[in-house]
């Protein structure tokens, strides 16, 4: 009986030491700001396990994807032609548009181009296990150019935020995480308005909008959301997703309501990532501004290096 | 020392699948929570040290990759470990009620803690959403696979019982 208590009492103090380092860790992440050593040892060893089993995961999905049907195919494929030659028939006439907003353009000297932003792909590699956050963790990182704050595509639409860069990895908070906000604007009328991701409807894939001014534009449903002017971490247009629910608010001031994004985000496997951030675009300009007005001081900075 | 290797790989084995594969293999949008079965039935297989042990190495896993604030879920797996090694006494290999009650209560406990801490510290007092939505059905799907890993589980640690027996019996 003696002995029984005797291990008992040592399990409690186990418990107790192992409890105080928890809360300690807890402490020390808090102050360094989530930037441990132990994130770095970790990030070496298990990510390489990770990529080796999504992409044995991989495979397999492709595998039983192999099995669908020749009826599907075929409907897929009638679908998909008639898809094409809507597209071609848009694309002429866009076409025609770029060559008049070029022209366009030199006439106003525009130097800046937003739709030419530099792309890198990636393969999300791992999600987040637990239930209650959505980001995810992809092959690419700071050694592709890859860097914090760094946005990401899928498809046509935003999917995240870069949030965390290692070597060969970075981590992904997607849009409609709890913690995210985007500020974004209605294509048509330009007005700007906050996207709140939320948990309860991410799984409905839909994201919250708030705070669009109730002005005299009229704004409908189907309506096409992209990053607003504003942000200072996503850079301008990229396309969000369409306005699938819209209602003005109590106060009258703005109006509210629901997003469906252009991403199936229960489906991400294949991302592209922007690798200049809008924070490098806004300073470059400022940078190239500054050369343009004082070209001599830089030629004396150059000598003096 | 060989038990203790093969316990460390199963925990990095769950954890690695449950990152992965289990993420293609979603119902209703939420995945198993694998670690929390390793965790509670070492803890009331082997007793409270190893349960213990188990949830402070698979809270540390779960918080260097999907946590947000690193100790938090290492504090909780590591309480869950100890409370369930002291079920130790009324475990049986035979019985699998026991060990599917407490690995469900183990998940429940998990989840209205995290929603707690998590969520309702933010002012965030939807419970009645997040448990229907989020903790409810990741019990079920939790209990779910429980009902093959938990099998798997008991068959390894069988097989190392016998054996260490019977080098224990050599030397005696």
């Amino acid at each position: 009986m003696k002995i029984k208590n005797q291990s008992s009492l040592k399990n409690k103090y186990w418990l107790l030491i192992l409890a105080v380092i928890c809360v300690i860790v807890m402490g020390i992440e808090t102050l360094a700001g989530g930037k441990g050593p132990l994130h770095f040892i970790a990030n070496y060893t298990v990510i390489p396990m990770q990529k080796g089993i999504s992409y044995a995961g991989m495979w397999m999905s492709d595998v039983s994807s192999n099995f669908a049907t020749m009826e599907e195919m075929r409907k897929q494929n009638d679908n998909l032609q008639k898809k094409v030659d809507d597209l071609t028939i848009d694309n002429t006439r866009l076409r025609q548009e770029q060559y008049e907003l070029d022209r366009l353009r030199e006439l106003y000297k525009l130097d800046e181009n937003y739709s030419d932003y530099d792309k890198i792909g990636a393969h999300v590699i791992a999600n987040n296990g637990i239930n209650w956050f959505s980001d995810f963790t992809i092959d690419k990182g700071s050694n592709d150019g890859v860097k914090v704050n760094c946005n990401v595509l899928a498809g046509s639409g935003l999917v995240g935020i870069v949030t965390e860069v290692g070597p060969h990895f970075a981590k992904v908070r997607s849009i409609i995480d709890d913690s995210s906000n985007v500020s974004a604007m209605v294509l048509s009328t330009s007005d700007t308005c906050i996207l709140r991701g939320d948990l309860k409807l991410a799984e409905d894939g839909r994201i919250r909008f708030e705070k669009l001014p109730n002005n005299d534009n009229k704004i409908e449903v189907g309506e096409q959301i992209v990053t607003a002017h504003v942000s200072d971490r996503f850079v301008q247009g990229l396309f969000i997703g369409y306005i699938s629910e819209i209602k003005t608010d109590a106060s009258n001031l703005t109006r509210s309501g629901y997003i469906t994004p252009a991403v199936d985000f229960s489906k991400l496997q294949e991302v592209l990532v922007i690798t200049n951030t809008k924070e490098e675009m806004v300073s470059g300009k400022e940078a190239k501004k500054k050369e343009n007005e004082k070209p001599e001081d830089k030629k004396e900075e150059k000598e003096q290096e | 020392m060989k038990r203790k290797v093969i316990t460390f790989v199963i925990i990095l084995v769950c954890f690695l699948l449950e990152s992965t594969i289990f993420h293609n293999l979603k119902i209703a949008t939420v995945s198993p929570n694998l670690l929390i079965i390793v965790t509670a039935s070492f803890g009331f297989m082997k007793g409270k040290k190893t349960g213990m042990a188990v949830g402070f190495i698979s809270g540390f896993f779960v918080d260097l990759f999907w946590g947000h604030l690193m100790g938090f879920n290492m504090l909780l797996y590591t309480v869950i470990g100890y409370l369930n090694g002291a079920f130790e006494r009324l475990f049986y290999d035979d019985d699998i009620k026991l060990p599917i009650g407490l690995i469900s209560a183990s998940e429940l406990v998990y989840g209205v803690i995290t929603y707690a801490f998590m969520y309702m510290l933010r002012g965030d007092f939807n419970f009645d959403i997040y448990l229907s939505h989020i903790i409810l059905p990741e019990l079920v799907y939790t209990i779910l696979v429980t009902l093959i890993l938990y099998q798997i589980i008991l068959h390894i640690n069988k097989k190392l019982e016998a054996e260490e027996q019977r080098s224990a019996s050599r030397f005696v």
